[in-house]
C-alpha cells in the first residue's frame, strides 16, 4: 500500500512492490524471514497478512472491545499519552496505527483547549482593548479554534481507518484532521515534516519494528518527539500471574461472547507476551537514532510510554 | 515469559482446545448474550457445546447402539446445500420428507449452511454429533410442523430436550418463552408442550435416522416409524 503512493521507492523496496511478484512461486525462502505471529511461527510475509486480517476482523468492534478488555482504563491510558505530550496549538502530529482516532482526537480536544486558554489569557492581559478589536479577538478564536495544529492518522489497514472515519464523522471532529493509509515500515510522507509521532497500541503489530522506528526517526523535523504507547512486561510475579490468568483465561473469551472472534484475541494476548520489554525497546529506540529515550510504566507495567527526541 | 495457554493441540479442523475455568466463562458468557439477543446463534451454538459434556456422550451411545445410528457415525453424513440435490428434492411427490423439507427451507428463507460448525468440544466424534443436532434441527421443523418464528423454535426447543438432554435445549426451553406474549403462551403451555413432549418421550431417537435416505418417505410414515404424535391443529 505505502509502494503504491511512492511508486518511486517500490522497485527499490526490500519487501514490497513489483520485483517480488515476478519472483512468484521461485519466493519460497524468499517469503520472509522467520517470525512469530502470537506463540506460531510464520513467514514475515503470513505475518503481515494474518495480522491484515485480525484488524480487518475487529475494525467494527474494536472500540467495544478495547473498553471491556481492560474495563475502560484503556482511555485513561490514552489520555495520559496526550498530557505527556503537551501539544501546544501549532503542532504537527502524524499518529501511526492511529485507527480508530482515539489518541487523534484527544490531540484535538487538548489544543483546542489549550488555544481557548491562550486567547482568554490575551484578553485578560490587555484591559483597554476597544469593542473592535475584542470582537475580531473572538472572531479569531473562531476561524482558528485550533491554532493550525493539525494532526494525520496513518494506518495500514483499510477497515480500522474507515471505522475512524466514520467515528469523527459522528463525533464531529473534521478540522485538523486527515487520514491516509500507510505502513509504519514505510511511511508516506517526507523527511522531517512532524512535530510529534505517536504510535499507541500499534507497534506490536509491526513485523519490523526497528524499520518502523527508522522511519519515525526520518519524518520527524530535528527537535521532534517520539511517543509510543504499548504493552509491556509486568515484572511484579504476583500482579504478573493474575495478569497472565486474566489475559488468557478471559480475553479471549470476551472476543468469542462480544466479537464471535476468539482466535484474534488470542493473538491479541500471545503477541503481547512476544513484545520486547521495556528496556529493550527502550535500545531499540536508541537504535534509530532518538536521544534522551526514557519510558515510564502505567499499571506496574501492563503498558509503557517510551519517549525519544531527535536532537 | 511465553507460556501456551492451554497444552492441547486442535483435534479437527476448527477446534479450540479451551481449559475448564474459559468454558465455564464461555458457558456464562454465551447464555447472558444468547439471552439478551436470540438472534446470536453463534452464543446459542457456544452455549451448547459448552454445557453438553455429560449429554453430548450419552447421546453418541445412543447412537451406537443403533444400527442406523451406527452407520450415521460411521459414514458422517453432512447436510449442506453442496451434497443436497434441491431440484431432485423439490420435485418430489408433496408430503414427501424431501418435498416438505424444501418447502421449509424455502417459506422460512432459511439454509442448512448457517449452521456453525463446532469449536468447543473437545472429542472429535462428539463434535460430529453436534454437529449432526444442528443440522438435523431444520429437519425436525419439517416433523414436528412448527415454523421458525419464536413459538416454533420454543416448541422444537422442549421436544429436543427430552429427546437429546442437552442443557442448550433444557435453557432454550425453560427461557425461551418469556418473550413471547400471553395468548402464545397460553397455546404453548396448554397444547404444544404436552405433545411436544409426550412425542420426545415416545419418539426413538431422532439422531438415529439417515435422513438422507429416506427424502422419498411420506413426513406422515416417518413419523408414525420414529414415534412423534401429529401435530395439534393451532396456528403457530
Amino acid at each position: 500500500m505505502a509502494a503504491g503512493l511512492c511508486p518511486g521507492r517500490a522497485l527499490l523496496s526490500r519487501r514490497g512492490g513489483a520485483l517480488w511478484a515476478l519472483l512468484g512461486p521461485a519466493r519460497g525462502l524468499a517469503a520472509g524471514p522467520e517470525t512469530h505471529f502470537g506463540f506460531q511461527n510464520v513467514s514475515e510475509a503470513e505475518r503481515r497478512e494474518k495480522i491484515y486480517q485480525v484488524f480487518e476482523n475487529v475494525a467494527e468492534k474494536y472500540d467495544v472491545m478495547n473498553d471491556s478488555m481492560s474495563l475502560g482504563i484503556h482511555r485513561v491510558w490514552k489520555d495520559i499519552l496526550v498530557h505527556k505530550m503537551n501539544p501546544s496549538p501549532g503542532t504537527l502530529l502524524v499518529d501511526v496505527a492511529g485507527g480508530t482516532g482515539d489518541i487523534a482526537f484527544r490531540f484535538l480536544n487538548y489544543v483546542r483547549s489549550v488555544r481557548e486558554r491562550q486567547l482568554q489569557q490575551k484578553l485578560r492581559h490587555q484591559q483597554n482593548l476597544s469593542w473592535q478589536e475584542i470582537s475580531k479577538s473572538y472572531q479569531e478564536e473562531k476561524s482558528n479554534p485550533l491554532g493550525d495544529s493539525q494532526v494525520v492518522v496513518c494506518d495500514i489497514n483499510r477497515e480500522m481507518l474507515k471505522a475512524g472515519k466514520q467515528k469523527a464523522q459522528h463525533l464531529g471532529y473534521s478540522e485538523g484532521l486527515s487520514w491516509v493509509l500507510g505502513n509504519a515500515e514505510e511511511l508516506p510522507f517526507d523527511d522531517d515534516k512532524f512535530d510529534v509521532y505517536t504510535i499507541a497500541f500499534g507497534i506490536r503489530n509491526v513485523t519490523r519494528i526497528d524499520l518502523a522506528l527508522q522511519e519515525a526517526y526520518r519524518v520527524l523535523k530535528p527537535g521532534g518527539r517520539f511517543l509510543c504507547l504499548e504493552f509491556s512486561h509486568v515484572s511484579n510475579p504476583l500482579l504478573s500471574r493474575l495478569y497472565d490468568l486474566y489475559s488468557f483465561q478471559v480475553i479471549p473469551v470476551l472476543g468469542e461472547v462480544i466479537a464471535g472472534d476468539w482466535k484474534s484475541y488470542q493473538y491479541l494476548v500471545e503477541s503481547i507476551r512476544r513484545f520486547p520489554p521495556q528496556e529493550e525497546l527502550k535500545a531499540m529506540v536508541e537504535d534509530a537514532g532518538f536521544l534522551r529515550v526514557d519510558y515510564q510504566n502505567l499499571n506496574s507495567g501492563i503498558v509503557a510510554i517510551h519517549s525519544g527526541f531527535k536532537l | 515469559g511465553q507460556r501456551q495457554q492451554v497444552g492441547r493441540v486442535p483435534l479437527y479442523p476448527g477446534h479450540i482446545p479451551t481449559s475448564p475455568l474459559q468454558k465455564a466463562l464461555l458457558a456464562a458468557g454465551s447464555a447472558c448474550v444468547a439471552l439478551w439477543d436470540p438472534y446470536r446463534h453463534d452464543m446459542v451454538a457456544v452455549l451448547g457445546e459448552t454445557t453438553g459434556c455429560l449429554a453430548l456422550p450419552k447421546l453418541r451411545d445412543r447412537m451406537r447402539n443403533d444400527p442406523e445410528g451406527y452407520r450415521i457415525l460411521q459414514e458422517r453424513p453432512r447436510i449442506r446445500l453442496s451434497t443436497l440435490d434441491m431440484a431432485r428434492l423439490r420435485g418430489l411427490p408433496d408430503g414427501t420428507l424431501g418435498r416438505e423439507y424444501v418447502r421449509f427451507l424455502e417459506d422460512n428463507k432459511v439454509s442448512p449452511d448457517t449452521r456453525m460448525p463446532a469449536k468447543f468440544v473437545d472429542d472429535e466424534e462428539l463434535a460430529y454429533v453436534i454437529q449432526r443436532y444442528r443440522e438435523v434441527h431444520d429437519l425436525m421443523h419439517t416433523l414436528l410442523g412448527m415454523p421458525t418464528n419464536m413459538l416454533g423454535e420454543v416448541v422444537v426447543k422442549w421436544f429436543e430436550a427430552v429427546q437429546t438432554g442437552l442443557p442448550m435445549c433444557v435453557l432454550g426451553a425453560a427461557f425461551g418463552p418469556i418473550r413471547l406474549n400471553a395468548r402464545k403462551l397460553q397455546v404453548l403451555a396448554t397444547e404444544l408442550v404436552p405433545w411436544a413432549v409426550r412425542s420426545g418421550r415416545n419418539a426413538s431417537c431422532v439422531l438415529n435416522v439417515y435422513y438422507e435416505q429416506r427424502w422419498e418417505q411420506s413426513v406422515e410414515s416417518l413419523r408414525e416409524e420414529i414415534g412423534i404424535f401429529p401435530p395439534p391443529a393451532v396456528r403457530v
